[in-house]
């Protein structure tokens, strides 16, 4: 089959190479993952900004898979609505995404496989057989293996990317698996590469701007960011057990701890996950575990274990769609009210959570000194979208994230007392191997204690150290860095959000703002304890929505919106939520906020 | 230790090293008569025998009366959650090879809401000795019935008698993959303290079941094993391999299924090392991993090796 063109009504379209945004959909053998990564990657060294997002089945027989990826010259904050070009493995790709195609934009479907609506006049429709022009360069033995790379070759052309660094990374990929791998590999890009894109380039014009000097760009996913955050950071012992998505960070951190002289176990579950690195972290090295919502809840005795004896921890949840096994591949945000409260009796600990990949990173460092601070568990709540997507991000200065822990090992006493009722509420741990100069050590315990350490449930001792313990995290809140604003100080509509929504919600308020909206939102990145500020912030707009990925509940409010509601008393507060599983879009968000400004002006509407 | 030591100046021997006078700390609030004594005075000569320093003594425990151990010790200790004092003492351990980590747990905690663990921390090999003070009853709620309380027993919880097949903790130890196995009984305090101090010796994961008899809600219970009740307490005979006849006879302590053999006797059975076999710890293969790890040419200092592994991300 030949390919084929339409040509729409409008003249030759224009796609900025500085702004591009490609949803590539198949199967999730299809190996889309591979070449999205390739991508990034060289965009990435190239220096330009790039970010992602994908999906993957969650059987491993597959299913249908996408990977969306947006280049572009300055810092991206989302990954894009619309796709400016589609690439369609099969009819279901084609039918499924090509709402996701923008106006006037290309697809580009594999015409052994695809046959578009011949009445489809949007978009530019471009055939190229790929599966049996992958075949016919491999040699006919590898079935339809390689189309990937055919593609990557395609696009490398289509672009004008710098090919030989794409080369450059088939072979690091490949090398290892043989020649016998590495050829055809090879075959399939040069094939892809040397396709003839003529009919293309007469509907298209690709803009490409000079690409201006940065600062050394890295690239990785959000698990990884994690991972080595907590290796900057100073963890040296982790156990965990896996699930989906936060197998990975403990997957690298098995491979890669050794190499820092510390250990990643696989336990038996979660429970023995965080016992044993509560049991590290009593030994004096700085300790994790992680999970998904599904773990996290069974990890909840020990993290209000943890509060009583004072030991810190991280503990990290990986969120995914729940309940239960709930969507194990698709990103929601509804285990807040799990993080902030998951355990018995009356558990203050710290709650972070990261907004990017690069955030990931800086924000796993900052929790670790944070939890070893001021002695409790820190959780700190990523995303199935942020531990999926790759980003590339300036190089962090390893000069300041990095930390190597020693425990104070010198001699204590005499009368030392470990739970000290200070000021602040901190006191100062003991671990084994530390001389007691008066011979008397402490017992560290979930039993109410003195503060020495014996146990003492008196109710005057109990309303101490209750006391205690949460006084450390008033401290805390008194020293976090009030909230900011983004957008002017006072105005309209005010956006809050956490997490991975940052990025949708602030192109949101550009957006709204350049139609006239007099609109700003506060992302909120520590939610235990709230950073000060807030109820000022939130005094100085008419109208505030919590933008969460979570179900608005019972009572009409998100997670978030009701712990805002809980702590401020605050009638304004109302909520954006969705639970469709997908990260949100920009215009979700401005549909919605437009909607609800209305609704509120007008109730009747 | 020593030199670290002498720059404080003097401290007197008897702060420093465990003693039998030194190592007590509160009273127990054990019933009186409870086995839990023995085992806790057995641990205090066992220290002393060992000439241990009091800083280096770490003593984990669950939850139970018999978990309350660590906090009539007067050394380092972890008073943990139910079911979990191993998992717990697997991060210690692993994270601390320095120390030799002690945990001391009741049936329950052994046997029924940690039995995963201690089938997990046993096929792992953790260098550790696990003590378990088995009273075949839930002490701390009261009577309730536990894992190993036998058929018929009567309890809060098996008003018409116990009818859940008990767990038999040597068997269960020995499949599980713990390379020390030991019975003893706690009204027989010389042959606990030598299980203890083989258990201490041995390299890997060594457990010691100690029938602790509960006074309170389970008398009489291990009467049976002991003789001035009446009873018979067998030591089991360990092969010598001296070549005489008679040690053909005597058990092989390194033969699974010969100490499975000798477990599956009736009650009361018999007493002593029931297995022992030597394996790589867990301990050993972590720091075996990173030895390698740090040998394969990485980077000298450790933020130059994470250096190194972000240059590959760019
Ligand atoms: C998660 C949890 N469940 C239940 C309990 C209550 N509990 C405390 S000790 C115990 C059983 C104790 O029996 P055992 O382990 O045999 O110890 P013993 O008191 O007999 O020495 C139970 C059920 C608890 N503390 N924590
Ligand atoms: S209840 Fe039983 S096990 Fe607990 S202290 Fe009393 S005698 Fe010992
Ligand atoms: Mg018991």
């Amino acid at each position: 089959m030949a390919q084929t063109a339409m040509q729409t009504s409008h003249g030759l379209e224009k796609i900025h190479l500085e702004e591009v945004v490609i949803r590539i959909a198949g199967n999730s053998q299809d190996g889309i993952q591979s070449v999205g990564d390739m991508l990034s990657r060289l965009s990435g060294r190239s220096k330009r900004g790039v970010i992602t997002f994908q999906t993957f089945p969650s059987t491993i027989s597959g299913g249908p898979s996408i990977f969306q990826l947006r280049v572009g010259g300055h810092r991206l904050k989302s990954v894009g609505d619309e796709a400016d070009v589609l690439v369609a493995f099969y009819q279901h790709s084609y039918r499924d995404h090509i709402k996701a195609l923008r106006k006037g934009g290309l697809l580009i479907y594999d015409a052994d496989h695809v046959t578009p609506d011949p009445d489809e006049k949007r978009f530019h429709h471009v055939g190229v057989p790929m599966t049996s022009l992958t075949i016919e360069a491999i040699g006919g033995t590898a079935k339809d293996k390689g189309k990937n790379l055919f593609l990557m070759g395609l696009l490398a052309k289509l672009f004008d990317l710098e090919s030989d660094k794409l080369e450059e990374q088939i072979k690091e990929r490949f090398d290892a698996k043989g020649p016998k791998v590495l050829a055809p590999a090879l075959n399939a890009y040069h094939a892809g590469y040397a396709y003839d894109i003529s009919k293309i380039g007469e509907l298209f014009q690709i803009e490409k701007d000079p690409i201006g000097r940065a600062h050394p760009q890295v690239c990785m996913d959000g698990n990884q960011a994690l991972a080595y955050g907590a290796i900057a950071a100073g963890i040296r012992f982790g156990a965990g057990y896996p699930i989906t998505p936060w197998s990975s960070v403990m997957e690298i951190l098995r491979r890669e701890l050794p190499k820092f002289g510390g250990t990643f176990l696989q336990a038996e579950d979660e429970i023995a996950s965080i016992a044993m690195a509560v049991g590290a972290a009593y030994g004096g090295t700085l300790a994790m575990t992680g999970s998904s919502g599904p773990g996290l809840s069974l990890k909840s005795e020990i993290i209000s274990y943890a509060v009583m004896a004072e030991v810190p921890i991280l503990v990290v949840d990986v969120m995914r769609g729940g309940p239960s096994t709930g969507l194990p591949t698709n990103v929601e945000q509804s285990d807040l009210n799990l993080a902030l409260y998951a355990g018995h009796g009356d558990t203050p600990r710290i709650v972070i959570a990261p907004f990017s990949v690069r955030d990931v990173f800086h924000s796993v460092v900052e929790a670790v000194q944070l939890m070893q601070e001021y002695n409790c568990p820190a959780i700190f709540l990523s995303d199935y979208s942020l531990a999926t997507r790759v980003e590339t991000w300036p190089e962090p200065n390893l000069k300041e994230s990095f930390h190597i822990y020693k425990p104070d090992m010198s001699p204590k006493g005499p009368n030392f007392l470990p739970y000290k009722d200070t000021p602040s509420g901190i006191s100062e741990r003991i671990i084994p191997g530390v001389l007691m100069l008066d011979g008397n050590y402490p017992t560290i315990s979930g039993l109410e204690h003195n503060e020495a350490g014996h146990p003492d449930g008196s109710s005057v001792m109990h309303m101490k150290m209750t006391a205690k313990r949460r006084r450390k995290l008033q401290t805390l809140r008194e020293k976090l860095p009030p909230v900011s604003v983004y957008g002017p100080e006072t105005g309209e509509v005010l956006l809050i959000g956490w997490g991975s929504t940052k990025g949708p919600i602030e192109e949101s308020v550009d957006q709204l703002r350049k139609e006239g909206m007099d609109i700003s939102s506060l992302h909120v990145k520590y939610l235990s304890p709230l950073q000060r500020g807030i109820d000022k912030v939130m005094d100085r707009f008419k109208h505030v929505f919590v933008v969460e990925m979570n179900d608005s509940g019972i009572y009409g409010y998100g997670q978030l919106a009701s712990l805002l509601r809980a702590v401020y008393a605050n009638a304004k507060i109302k909520g954006i939520n969705k639970t469709d599983g997908l990260p949100f879009k920009v215009r979700e968000i401005v549909s919605a906020v437009k909607s609800k400004v209305m609704q509120t002006v007008h109730p009747s509407v | 230790m020593s030199n670290e030591l002498s720059v404080l100046g003097q401290i007197p021997e008897d702060i420093l090293k465990a003693t039998r006078k030194n190592l007590p700390s509160d009273h127990p609030t054990w019933c009186p008569g409870c086995g839990d004594f023995s085992v806790l005075n057995a641990y205090f000569k066992l220290n002393e025998r060992r000439g241990m320093m009091k800083q280096n003594i770490t003593t984990i425990s669950g939850i139970g009366c018999s978990s309350r151990f660590p906090y009539f010790v007067n050394a380092h200790g972890a008073h943990f959650v139910h079911g979990r004092a191993l998992s717990f003492a697997t991060g210690l351990s692993i994270s601390r090879p320095d120390l030799h980590v002690f945990v001391f747990i009741g049936d329950g905690d052994a046997f029924s809401i940690g039995g995963n663990h201690l089938t997990h921390t046993a096929r792992k090999n953790v260098k550790m000795t696990c003590v378990i003070m088995d009273n075949h009853v839930y002490g701390l709620t009261k009577k309730q019935t536990s894992p190993t309380s036998p058929l018929g027993f009567k309890s809060k919880t098996d008003p018409w008698g116990a009818e859940d097949m008990p767990i038999h903790p040597i068997k269960q130890l020995v499949s599980a993959g713990a390379t020390f196995v030991a019975r003893t009984h706690a009204a027989m305090p010389e042959h606990l303290l030598q299980m203890m101090e083989r258990a201490m010796d041995h390299n890997g994961f060594s457990v010691v079941e100690v029938l602790s008899e509960c006074t309170e809600f389970n008398r009489g219970s291990f009467d049976t094993a002991l003789a001035r009740k009446g009873g018979q307490f067998r030591i089991l005979e360990e092969k010598k391999n001296d070549g005489t006849p008679e040690d053909g006879k005597r058990h092989d302590v390194t033969d699974e299924i010969s100490a499975l053999r000798l477990a599956n006797e009736p009650w009361p059975g018999c007493f002593g090392v029931f297995y022992q076999i030597q394996r790589p710890t867990k301990n050993e293969n972590e720091a075996k991993h990173a030895e390698n790890a740090m040998n394969k040419g990485v980077a000298a200092s450790e933020i130059d090796r994470l250096q190194e592994m972000f240059n590959v991300m760019k």
